[in-house]
């Protein structure tokens, strides 16, 4: 009998770890991972960081090389699309017209960056989510003494904005939200922030695009609605536009099968599961989180490799019945983490800090741009922040999170540990 | 089992630590990762391996 095999949609951090694990937890039958991009899995964060910035070039971000692929025996298949998934029967159509009957799927396809009418057609205008995009912004950056204007100012156009200034760049931020990076950690953090990118040379603006102003197929300036009704619009001049206005989960391959619930990313349940023998892991993936009593659906790096792995482990504790190695099934229970880098500025934070209803900062020093920020949602503390403090400080504080406290005892515990230093 | 780490790389993250505290530990004052046993004994192998898997920078290397 042969068997079929596992197929990994998405070669990236989640799809990665994924088959990884797969081959560590004992699965030794065929295994395909499949991506749609033409290059090696790689990792994502440093292209608004250093591979932006020119200090590491793109050989510098390889996951893994073809040498150390080469013992897992993957069926890889890079530039190639996942075009369709019969949930039922667990059979993928690939763009090339291939049917893979699998054994079980698991998808990691990610998410795609967000853009504007009329922005693909535009010379000047970009986008940021591939190693094609990072270099072509790169690319566009290196002749020095650009006019650009970042539109959005969550994590990604904050940290490109940094990269740019730091690269002598004339750099203009704009946002709905007049504090960067709001939604995901609060104003108070947003300002210091603000403050910081102010004061390295950063215009900060509000305002919704309206659209662009061409020379030619060439992009020379960004109409933002005055608001107001008026229909007025006020013009940034700009050579280069960053569209960093989110993104959208890669799920539309998957088709409107009611099998699979892909409302803002695929559903699962907090075993990583969207259906019998069908997984998800990394920023596609939307699963309830079983501490936490809420659906997540977490679009940071190591959250990519925590899950691919859970995903891997219970995929094939569910097979098991059919003869894989046995597996305990496990509900995936991260504390998430993640961190930004912005000029020298690192931020760290455990736990979900978007979604919070109450924000505190036991600590907060604007001038010496020092931070530690406690959230809350429904009477516990769920997320810790800090910028500028040592990394080791808050690491130690990640228990108070772990497991969400009373408001009152974790705000109690961050205080015992800030009044020791 | 042989560990190497490219702390040139290392985004501070410090789960290494949490994972496998006697084998991995962070500079104070940035919290770039230190490699405190590079030869670790077989009981530390396994959360060895997490670690690296898990690395949000892909800095630990492991040689079986």
């Amino acid at each position: 009998m042969t068997t079929r095999p596992i197929a990994v949609v998405g070669a990236s951090a989640a799809g990665l770890a994924a088959a990884e694990a797969l081959r560590r937890f004992g699965w030794t039958g065929p295994l395909a991972l499949i991506g749609d991009e033409p290059h090696l899995p790689y990792d994502r964060p440093p292209l608004s960081k250093q591979l932006l910035h020119g200090t590491w070039d793109p050989e510098r971000l390889l996951l893994r090389t073809q040498e150390q692929l080469d013992p897992l025996g993957l069926d890889l298949r890079l530039g190639t699309r996942a075009t369709g998934l019969d949930v039922a029967a667990r059979t993928l159509t690939l763009d090339d017209g291939e049917r893979l009957d699998c054994a079980g799927v698991i998808i990691a396809t990610g998410v795609a960056a967000r853009t504007l009418p009329g922005a693909d057609a535009l010379t000047g205008v970009h986008t940021l989510r591939t190693l094609d995009d990072a270099l072509a912004l790169r690319g566009r950056l290196a002749g020095g003494g650009r006019r650009l204007v970042v539109v959005g100012n969550g994590v990604l156009g904050c940290e490109a904005a940094a990269v740019a200034r730091e690269l002598g760049h004339e750099v203009t931020l704009v946002g709905q939200d007049p504090v960067p990076m709001a939604a995901a950690v609060g104003t108070a953090v947003g300002e210091l922030l603000a403050e910081e990118h102010r004061a390295r040379g950063v215009t900060l603006r509000t305002g919704v695009v309206d659209g662009f102003d061409t020379e030619g197929t060439t992009v020379s300036a960004v109409r933002l609605a005055d608001g107001g009704g008026g229909g007025g619009v006020t013009r940034l001049a700009a050579d280069t536009v960053l569209l960093a206005i989110g993104s959208t989960p890669a799920v539309g391959w998957l088709g409107d099968d009611p099998a699979l619930d892909t409302t803002d990313g695929l559903r699962c349940d907090a075993y990583c599961a969207a259906a019998p023998g069908i997984y998800a892991a990394g920023d596609v993936a939307r699963w309830e989180h079983p501490v936490h009593g809420r659906p997540l659906r977490i679009e940071h790096r190591m959250n990519a490799t925590e899950q691919g792995m859970a995903a891997a482990r219970n995929l094939l504790a569910e097979l098991a019945a059919d003869g894989a190695d046995p597996q305990e099934r496990r509900p995936f229970a991260p504390v998430p983490y993640f961190w930004s880098d912005q000029y020298d500025l690192k931020i760290q934070a455990y736990g979900p800090t978007a979604g919070a209803d109450r924000v505190e900062t036991p600590v907060l020093d604007r001038a010496g741009r020092r931070v530690l920020a406690l959230y809350g949602r429904e009477g516990r503390a769920v997320g810790v922040l800090a910028a500028g403090l040592p990394p080791r400080r808050i690491r130690a504080l990640r228990a108070v999170v772990a497991t969400p406290l009373p408001w009152e005892e974790a705000r109690e515990r961050i205080d015992a540990a800030t009044a020791t230093g | 089992m042989k560990i190497t780490v490219d702390a040139d790389k290392c985004c501070a993250a410090g789960q290494c630590v949490l994972i496998a505290p006697e084998v991995f530990d962070q500079r104070d004052e940035d919290g770039v990762v230190v490699l405190l046993d590079a030869e670790p004994p077989a009981d530390q192998h396994d959360a060895v391996r997490e670690a690296a898997a898990i690395c949000p920078a892909a800095v630990i290397e492991v040689q079986a």
